[in-house]
């Protein structure tokens, strides 16, 4: 409680002000030093000419094509990625040979750097979104994996012999207590994986794609056209701060039985 | 030993109705925490029975494998000799009269404490909504009615032990194991609970195997004691009927002086048990 603690931080309206007062004083610096031909507005843009960009893709329309594009790709992956690591982890969790044979494997394939897959994907996927879309999933599914993996092994056998003495069977064993307990694993971490899900998707269309805010951004710099790297990644910036706005939504309604936030296992990225 | 097997006998004649729980020559053996093939022996030979309605408490010092004893009259724990038989049949898997209240924290952590006491319910196929309705009441009668909604971290440790009471008696178990249940509790509450559970069992008496390490507590509540030795390989050596009149009150029965003989007696036994065993846990 706020009250409680022993060093007072200031209000949540304060801590806001400062917090916009930081995003303006990059911004005054940054036109400052541009205006002043300090920095080359051909090498660094202005951030006049930045936001302008961004209004006009934005009221012209010509960005939220490419912005759906993004977020299918993001969503896709997501989704197959979590129901995939979601279904190996438990079987993982509870087929200990299994495990323990794979083991290896799994941690080789996660140490790989998966931007390398990036051109193996284009040339079994083609250049639409599934190839986009399957970078994304080799990043979300081992997070995912890991924590069902984690969450699965980690029910705590007191309670796991309460539910059985309570009459549960394998089915509600599942339903009730396995399941609730690697999913909170998963929620926690839902950031780390809906970040990952849009990082598969980005490089991916900078790779070689036909659309996605990846895309643009590319398409710019092939133009050396600062401005329009920089505005797309303006854009992506508050398509990320807005998806992560509505991921911690979600989170505080499906973990509210939760004391406080567990830690989670990292996939490597 | 031998005492306790003479005994056994003539208190399983209950109008020759078998008794709720009986545990024949139960011996445990683990193997070794160290690995390299060494093994643990928790209990050895131990023979008791429970008639229905009684309530029985095992004392023993810290590490005589009390938990072991009711793992096996719960069916979590298959004895590596010697049986189990509840109400005459052996005991295969879960015991179905079974409930079992655990001494650490057994509630779902992301089940509401209403849906903790439902769960047994929605386990034997009760609709959720209808097992939610049965719950109500159970919740009240531990004093929680206006705490249905509130998750086990946002309750208090006799709370949480309240709402694992209603949670084992709601679905009418024959007989309640109990490990321990109110140890971790201060003692204030832990009387509370301790009137609180002689209440709601004196309402319907089932067989109670109660597990502690506090005697007086164990004197107050039970119509019997059974004494543990130190372990490893623990035996029953001490059996103890107390003969106090009911209804009680935990805290007040203690003054009386009946108690604090059967407490002297009982202590003079267990003392030599409880030394024995600190010496042992000194020397690993």
């Amino acid at each position: 409680m706020a009250l409680a603690r022993t060093k007072r931080l200031p209000s949540r309206p304060v801590i806001l002000l400062l917090q916009l007062g930081v995003l303006v004083a990059f911004f005054l610096i940054w036109h400052v030093l541009t205006e002043t031909k300090i920095l080359s507005p051909f090498f660094f843009g202005t951030p006049m000419a930045v936001l302008a960009r961004t209004w006009t893709d934005f009221m012209s329309g010509a960005v939220w094509y490419h912005l759906g594009i993004t977020l299918l790709e993001t969503a896709l992956a997501f989704a197959i990625g979590t129901v995939a690591g979601i279904a190996f982890g438990f079987w993982f969790a509870r087929a200990p040979l299994i495990s323990v044979v794979f083991d290896p494997y799994i941690k080789a394939v996660n140490a790989l750097p998966r931007v390398v897959l990036a051109p193996i994907f284009a040339l079994w996927l083609g250049l639409g979104i599934w190839s986009k879309v399957a970078l994304g999933v080799t990043l979300v599914f081992f997070i995912v994996f890991f924590n069902v993996y984690q969450g699965v092994k980690e029910v705590s056998p007191v309670v796991l012999a309460n539910a059985r003495m309570l009459g549960a069977n394998s089915r509600h064993l599942f339903r009730h207590v396995y399941l609730p307990s690697a999913l909170s694993w998963v929620f926690s971490s839902l950031h780390t994986a809906v970040g990952f899900a849009m990082v598969g998707a980005v490089v991916g269309e900078y790779l070689g794609s036909a659309a996605g805010l990846g895309y643009r951004i590319h398409q710019a710099e092939g133009v050396f056209d600062t401005v329009g790297v920089f505005s797309g990644m303006l854009v992506l910036t508050i398509f990320v701060v807005v998806i992560d706005a509505v991921v911690t939504v979600i989170e505080k309604r499906l973990l509210h039985w939760r004391p406080q936030e567990a830690h989670t296992t990292n996939a490597q990225g | 030993m031998p005492e306790v097997a003479a005994k056994a006998p003539a208190l399983q004649t209950d109008g020759g109705a078998p008794p709720a729980l009986r545990l024949e020559g139960v011996t445990c053996t683990f193997p070794s925490p160290d690995g390299r093939g060494r093994t643990y022996t928790a209990v050895q030979g131990v023979t008791f029975t429970v008639a229905a309605g009684e309530f029985v408490s095992i004392v023993g010092p810290t590490g005589s494998g009390k938990s072991t004893i009711l793992n096996v009259a719960a069916g979590l724990l298959t004895p590596s000799q010697g049986s189990a038989l509840t109400f005459g049949a052996p005991v295969s898997g879960i015991n179905p009269h079974a409930g079992y209240m655990f001494q650490a924290d057994a509630l779902m952590p992301w089940k509401s404490a209403l849906e903790n006491v439902a769960a047994g319910l929605e386990f034997r196929g009760v609709p959720k909504r209808e097992a939610e309705e049965r719950a109500r009441p159970w919740l009240a009668r531990v004093g929680l009615d206006r705490f249905g909604d509130r998750y086990p971290h946002q309750l208090s440790g006799g709370m949480r032990k309240r709402v694992a009471l209603a949670q084992t008696l709601i679905v009418d178990p024959k007989i309640i194991l109990m490990d321990e249940p109110f140890s971790a509790l201060d003692i204030q509450t832990r009387q509370l609970m301790e009137n609180e559970l002689l209440d709601l069992w004196s309402a319907d008496r089932k067989s109670v195997v109660f597990i502690t390490h506090d005697l007086e507590e164990a004197i107050s509540m039970s119509d019997r004691v059974l004494v543990l030795s130190a372990g490893p390989g623990a035996r029953l050596i001490g059996e103890y009927k107390v003969d106090l009149d009911r209804p009680r009150d935990v805290a007040e029965i203690r003054m009386t002086p009946r108690f604090l003989d059967l407490h002297r007696e009982i202590w003079g036994q267990l003392r030599e048990e409880v030394l024995k065993g600190y010496a042992q846990t000194k020397l690993t």
